[in-house]
């Protein structure tokens, strides 16, 4: 803190003030700090080719954290993200590979049916109503079942093309990129747009806010939880094409922990796990701080376990900061 | 609006710090700096069993001077994390990377990916599907495994009619599937012989293999013989024996040879055990990688890293070793 507090006494307080409050300064902050020190202590580090390759392993997670950025802003959570994104792949690679339908309609049919998670995610929320751990806890296990009793246990490989299209790269300078991480990169874009420009984005902050304020100010607060449940399981769709346009393979394994790394890239962007504070942007930052470290240390040979431990203890404190600023402005 | 930023910042300050922690006590870490970089990666960081295998693969290194890096899925069938991890290495320099697939089929892209950057690819414990997906592979012969313990409890029944329970891993795993055939080849029956009562996934854990058993003997109360997957298995399997009073009239048989198996051969819970050696898998492997860097020549095919039947009740004409071999050569 006595950092900061010297920093913020800076002979340029208008513009730095300006930086400081963005609620991503944080978060960015720790990346760049991260991303230095990984930069003196190998020399494999500071790459296109690495920073291409970041990009690509946090791909899947960092488009499933847009969908909990967006349920976590209406002070929701989804458990289920990971397992409904594993049923989604799982049904584009079988219905492409097994049941011979054109691998378009196949994509579509994944995304369908992940929109469709969504939507009865939102309804149990809204109509019922259920607390969104409760009805997301259920619809976890509900797909995991669903994902093993549809694939038979086995893995499909041999996917059509089209599938992995997305996992293919092309030059970018001296690196190579793929495809998926412009279209991760793109979907964070374009919800920071809708959540910071469109009147859709200003009400999903004021369902987080107070749900009841937002009812009294004429929000159609049903309506708006549910279409943002449905956006976000459209979302995991798109994260199942991802994935299995990365690793090649439709795996009834996959998306089990990725909830909750879900959870964790928003926490570390700056997301208020209690509503209506936050921004997609500081999620795409937290998705990449947990790539740099994961990358970082193994570049420099520390094994996976301080990955774990680095994560857990960064998380404790992001909490920790959005609890002490609630205080603050108070 | 957001005033949190300046304990925010700080937040980026204990980072830094923390991966200066974790870095000055991480494995390996640039304090035995040799020529070729060597990576390994296990299913997951707390099974007994990988532990094992990383201390081979430890020991390796440091003889032969060379860094080692680890790392491993967060569960058992986690492919995701392997990618990474591989991908990781690959970037990091490696010469070569020794990997016990989470999936055998699922962690083939990334392997063949590993392999066009000239990393040579070696296969521990689990072959890859197609097996040739990788360059070579050291691993217990798991059908002979099974086959040793499958001839052992031939010989112990003495010709007395047996009920089988077999305990096994889990649907489309290849090392369940190839024990538990082997099992019935060493017995001289069928994977699928009437004679088999009641069969059960238990995952190699030794809670579900408790519950297995519990049902396998409310579904058939007359078994005599029970082969497990796994000791864990087989000792979840003897409390549910133990619990009904069955302990003494029922033989188990297990595969592994982990220290807490064979100490339970030892006080005579299981009748015998196949161990195997993941040490020798992961230090034979760090081996053929160094001498690969040194020479460039690739280590290819099968390499069996052997199997071995641990009793204390030997039977005539069964080849075994006795628990005390078993305790040396142990792992976990």
């Amino acid at each position: 803190m006595a950092v900061s507090t010297s920093l913020a006494a800076g002979k340029d307080p208008l513009t730095l003030r300006r930086l400081l409050t963005t609620p991503v300064a944080g978060p960015f902050a720790a990346l760049v700090l991260a991303s230095v020190f990984f930069s003196v202590g190998t020399d494999r580090f500071l790459s296109g080719g690495n920073f291409s390759l970041i990009l690509q392993q946090v791909m899947v997670v960092g488009t499933l954290a847009i969908g909990q950025t967006l349920i976590i802003l209406t002070a929701g959570i989804d458990l289920s993200c990971g397992a409904v994104m594993a049923f989604g792949s799982i049904l584009m690679a079988r219905l492409a590979v097994h049941q011979g339908w054109p691998p378009l309609l196949a994509v579509l049919a994944g995304l369908l049916v992940c929109g469709a998670f969504g939507l009865l995610n939102g309804l149990l929320v809204q109509a019922v109503p259920l607390p969104p751990f409760i009805v997301t806890l259920g619809m976890l296990n509900v797909a995991f079942a669903l994902t093993h009793l549809y694939s038979e246990e086995q893995t499909v490989t041999g996917l059509p093309g089209t599938l992995t299209a997305l996992g293919r790269t092309f030059p970018l300078g001296r690196t190579d990129v793929t495809y998926g991480s412009l279209v991760t990169v793109a979907l964070f874009l374009g919800f920071a747009y809708a959540l910071g420009s469109t009147s859709w984005g200003r009400h999903v902050y004021a369902l987080g806010n107070s749900s009841e304020s937002a009812r009294l100010s004429g929000i159609r607060v049903g309506r708006l939880t549910v279409s943002v449940y449905v956006v976000a399981g459209l979302v995991y769709g798109i994260a199942a094409l991802l994935l299995v346009s990365r690793t090649g393979v439709g795996d009834p394994q996959a998306g089990q922990t990725d909830n909750l790394d879900s959870i964790t890239a928003v926490v570390l962007g700056g997301t208020s796990l209690f509503g209506g504070r936050g921004t997609v942007l500081g999620t795409f930052v937290g998705v990449l701080i947990v790539g740099v470290f994961r990358n970082g240390l193994q570049l420099m040979g520390v094994s996976s376990v301080y990955q774990t431990l680095v994560t857990g203890v960064l998380v404790i404190l992001a909490v920790t900061v959005d609890q002490l600023s609630r205080k603050g402005t108070r | 609006m957001f005033p949190r930023t300046r304990p925010a910042l700080s937040v980026g300050v204990a980072c830094l710090a923390l991966s200066l922690t974790a870095c000055g006590s991480g494995s390996g870490g640039g304090s035995s700096s040799g020529d070729a970089k060597v990576g390994l990666i296990t299913k997951t960081d707390t099974n007994p069993y990988f532990v094992k295998m990383r201390e081979g693969a430890e020991q390796a290194a440091k003889s032969a001077h060379v860094d080692l890096s680890t790392a491993a899925g967060k569960f058992d069938g986690d492919n995701a994390s392997q990618v990474t991890a591989l991908e990781n290495m690959v970037a990091s320099g490696v010469k070569g990377v020794l990997i016990t697939p989470n999936d055998s089929k699922a962690i083939v892209p990334a392997i063949a990916k590993a392999r066009a950057k000239g990393v040579l690819v070696i296969a521990l414990d689990t072959p890859p599907e197609p097996q040739s997906a990788a360059d070579a592979l050291f691993a217990t012969d798991n059908v002979k495994a099974g086959e040793l313990i499958g001839a052992y409890a031939k010989a112990a029944m003495k010709g007395k009619a047996a009920k089988i329970a077999t305990l096994d891993l889990a649907p489309g795993i290849s090392v369940g599937v190839q024990r538990h055939d082997g099992f019935a080849k060493g017995f001289g029956i069928g994977a699928t012989d009437p004679s088999i009562v009641c069969s059960q996934d238990t995952g190699g854990d030794q809670a579900k293999g408790q519950t297995a058993m519990e049902n396998c003997l409310q579904k058939a109360p007359d078994i005599n013989l029970v082969y497990t997957i796994n000791e864990p298995a087989a000792l979840g399997a003897y409390t549910a024996l133990k619990a009904k009073g069955r302990e003494k009239d029922v033989m188990i048989v297990s595969i592994d040879g982990g220290c807490t198996g064979v100490q339970a051969v030892k006080d005579g819970k299981i009748a015998a055990t196949s161990q195997q050696y993941p040490l020798k898998m992961a230090s034979d492997g760090v081996k053929a990688i160094v001498s690969y860097a040194k020479g460039g020549k690739k280590a290819s095919g099968y390499t069996d890293t052997g199997v071995q039947l641990i009793t204390d009740k030997a039977q005539t004409g069964i080849e075994a070793k006795d628990t005390g071999f078993g305790l040396q050569n142990c792992w976990g």
